[in-house]
């Protein structure tokens, strides 16, 4: 069957709700309509004659792409992956990688020269940098298909640590440009696999794995030949002028389920192709797992265990203990050996102590997809742990949902004069670079006067929480979690979740107490006038 | 023959110059046998999926004994559709309905109850000692009431408070994704937890209905009789001449045995 037989046949599918989940279960998997469309594409950039370059830096080849696409520039202006900043239409404040300190490498404000690497733009440096200069956006990151483009970091960072940063070659700008398509797994996941600095650092939910997933590890995304459906990340992370659905500082917990089963959305949800009954109805038990949609994410059943396939998360962080050196120098512990036979540090002077897991139980949240989110100014009690970001729900609220996440502990510093989460200068060619002098009070008080904030000039360590939704590595539908998971008397997955009744959970013990009392009293009483029955019509005999 | 007494055992008053019959009789018929049996199995199974939903249990997995549990409801409830329809299309529901024969044989309300309670006690007194001491049941049974007070009592019982309380509470928790958005979700969700409490008090009445329920079953004439009644329909009870003639032209094959001679009620157990 060609490409376009089976294309015609998958969409004929989606236009039928009804008939999409058997065909799917017989011959058809879904293909990607990303990799169906940078197959079918009718240009050869190549042979473009603007795209001869040679480009020896990344905004010529901007240059040379904005020619064209004359759109893409103010598309992209407004975009997160640029701007690095995000308002929060709930409560107006400005959130964002430019505002939010996380638990992880703390505050990318300040430490551009180093983070930037993960910025859809070339050269941000620093703070001021100029979004409005279109030729700096970076439309390789994203559309490069030969899979070599990297990037590399800003500035050169301090000389004690700079070696480790440099780029051993050059960066193939010329060869990127000349094939670009849309985005895949590979551009994607360059970064988002990466955050926190180094494979499933941040996520738990993307990994390297996920560039090419067994079925098991993630049904979305394995290959066609290996039984997966052979997605690409914007296959769901739809939209239209470089604006897509998706995104931490708020999530997408439902579906406004207008469009039938299959039609893109712009709301991210599993929903959007599976629909909200997407359960067969033809047994008890499908249309029982149908009802619970409105209540449970349907990733709470679906990924009964995150950072699956062989890479680690991190899952706690303790930046109290970094900067010891070993001769002076900085020095690295690999404690941690992941499923795929890597070592992961557990100790780093450059960031302190780690703790790294697999196959983790998620922490399973009511929320309706809002969050409250600390920022930078926001004091706190640093005698309990601070709440990085909390997600919000009820189960009393309709729009919320049982829903699985990660939560990252670190412990990290902050302004003990003023109760408030500070600033680290951890790149830079100064004296007071973290990483480069490992003195915390000098990296403290640049960091917070880059940020422009006050210091009381004392420093301690807080312990933090933050929380990272689980959305990928779904798993096959035969390891989906088990009713008894949840509906459980003790140590169910839901066993922290108050305000509902949880059938198998919640119990009136006094009830249980009282009505087995009573059955044993009844049992034994029936059992010792039987007895002495017996007994009676012997003598009597 | 005690031509002219009135009985005083309790059971309804029965006329003067009454004469009574002692008689083999099918006195549950076959849908009220199948009825009973298949109401007992179903019970037993969702007691059973019932307290492994419930956490008691762990010898199947949820999903099964969730199945189990609401395939066996709905048969439960089919049949009792059913059965409703039998007991009144029959009249048999009168069987069920405490006090309904003995206040029309009592001049007045009040010695009626007077007569039930005494009875009841009486039935109570014997079950617990009365039968290892070899005395006779206090209560004959009657074609027109073949369930004693204290039976009655607790058949009224179970069918109409622990049935009612377990299918109400079970067909709500069932539809909660129905009614949930009625009003405000923290509002029904009390509702729900209502619901669920109210189920499994139902739950534990029916298991102690049921434990019961099978012991007294041994405490017939033998520990077999009243399961073989229950299993073949017949049983001894007492006609009167009006009885036994009604049977035998309109329900011969009902009518297994007479015994020759009338004998009276004795007065004394």
């Amino acid at each position: 069957m060609g490409i376009l037989t089976r294309g015609l046949v998958l969409f004929i599918c989606a236009m039928m709700p009804g008939v999409a989940p058997a065909m799917a279960q017989t011959a058809q998997k879904p293909l990607s309509p990303t990799i169906l469309r940078n197959l079918s594409v009718t240009a050869d950039h190549s042979k473009f004659k603007e795209l001869q370059g040679p480009f020896t830096a990344g905004p010529e080849v901007t240059k040379a792409c904005l020619k064209c696409h004359n759109r893409a520039g103010e598309q992209l202006r407004d975009n997160i992956h640029w701007t690095w900043e995000y308002k929060d239409p709930r409560t107006g404040r400005e959130l964002g990688k430019e505002r939010v300190i996380n638990a992880f490498c703390t505050n990318a404000l300040g430490n551009e020269g180093m983070c930037a690497q993960c910025h859809a733009g070339f050269g941000r440096g620093g703070p001021d940098y100029d979004l409005n200069r279109l030729e700096n956006i970076d439309c390789l990151a994203c559309h490069d298909n030969t899979g070599k483009y990297f990037k590399t970091v800003v500035t050169p960072g301090h000389p004690k640590v700079r070696k480790k940063f440099t780029p051993k070659k050059p960066v193939p700008f010329t060869e990127a440009a000349q094939h670009v398509g849309l985005p895949t797994r590979t551009n994607c996941g360059k970064c988002h696999f990466y955050g926190g600095g180094g494979d499933n650092v941040k996520h738990g939910d993307l990994s390297s794995v996920l560039f090419d997933p067994p079925r098991d590890v993630d049904v979305h995304m394995s290959g066609r030949d290996k039984g997966g459906a052979g997605l690409v990340c914007i296959d769901c992370h739809v939209g239209e002028g470089h604006k897509w659905a998706g995104g931490h500082y708020r999530l997408n917990v439902g579906d406004d389920g207008k469009r039938p089963a299959g039609m893109p959305r712009r709301t991210l949800s599993c929903t959007q192709c599976h629909s909200e009954k997407p359960h067969r109805m033809t047994s008890l038990v499908g249309w029982r797992l149908n009802g619970h949609t409105d209540r449970v994410a349907c990733e709470t059943c679906h990924i009964p265990t995150f950072a699956r396939g062989g890479v680690a998360t991190k899952t706690f962080w303790d930046w109290s203990t970094a900067g010891r050196l070993k001769d002076g120098k900085p020095y690295a512990e690999e404690g941690y050996t992941q499923g795929d036979g890597k070592h992961r540090h557990t100790y780093a002077s450059l960031k302190g102590t780690f703790e790294w897991g697999e196959n983790l139980v998620p922490e399973y949240v009511w929320t309706n997809g809002e969050m409250d989110w600390l920022l930078p100014e926001d004091a706190f009690d640093p005698k309990k742990p601070v709440f990085i970001n909390r997600p919000l729900g009820a189960p009393e609220d309709p729009n919320s949902r049982i829903m699985p996440f990660k939560v990252m502990k670190s412990v990290q510093p902050y302004d003990a004069g003023r109760n408030v989460l500070a600033h680290i200068s951890l790149w830079g060619d100064d004296d007071a670079a973290f990483w480069g002098n490992f003195d915390f009070a000098r990296a403290i008080a640049k960091g917070m006067k880059v940020a422009g904030r006050d210091y009381s000039g004392e420093f301690g360590f807080v312990h933090t929480r933050m929380f990272w939704p689980i959305n990928h590595m779904v798993a096959p539908k035969e390891q989906a979690l088990q009713c008894r998971d949840c509906h459980a008397r003790d140590n169910g997955r839901l066993r922290n979740l108050a305000g509902f009744h949880l059938p198998g959970r919640d119990r009136w013990p006094w009830l249980d107490w009282l009505g087995g009392a009573l059955a044993l009293l009844t049992l034994l009483g029936a059992l010792g006038h039987a007895i002495l029955r017996i007994m009676r019509t012997t003598e009597r005999t | 023959m005690k031509r002219g007494t009135t009985m005083t055992t309790g059971n309804h008053a029965t006329t003067a110059d009454e004469t009574l019959y002692r008689a083999k009789v099918q006195i549950f018929t076959l849908y009220e046998r199948f009825w009973h049996w298949t109401q007992a199995a179903l019970i037993l199974l969702m007691l059973f999926t019932g307290f492994h939903l419930h956490g008691s249990l762990d010898l199947m997995s949820f999903r099964s004994a969730w199945e189990l549990h609401v395939l066996a409801a709905i048969a439960l409830m089919t049949l009792w559709v059913f059965t409703i329809f039998w007991q009144f299309a029959t009249g048999n529901w009168r069987h069920f309905v405490p006090l309904l024969e003995e206040s029309k044989h009592a001049p007045t309300l009040t010695q009626a109850l007077r007569g039930w309670l005494t009875m009841i006690w009486r039935i109570t007194r014997y079950y617990a000692w009365g039968i290892m001491r070899g005395e006779q049941h206090p209560y004959k049974k009657r074609l027109r009431r073949k369930h004693n007070p204290l039976q009655a009592f607790a058949y009224f019982g179970l069918m109409a408070f622990m049935g009612p309380l377990l299918w109400i509470t079970g067909i709500a928790l069932l539809t909660w994704d129905f009614w949930q958005n009625a009003t405000a979700l923290s509002t029904t969700e009390g509702w729900r937890t209502i619901a669920a409490f109210g189920h499994m008090l139902g739950a534990w009445l029916m298991l102690l209905f049921v434990i019961a329920h099978a012991y007294m079953a041994t405490m017939g004439k033998t520990p077999s009789y009243l399961i073989r009644g229950m299993i073949t329909g017949v049983e001894d009870i007492w006609l009167t001449e009006e009885e036994l003639c009604y049977l035998r032209n309109f329900h011969p094959h009902r009518l297994l045995e007479v015994e020759k001679s009338a004998s009276p009620v004795s007065s004394t157990a």
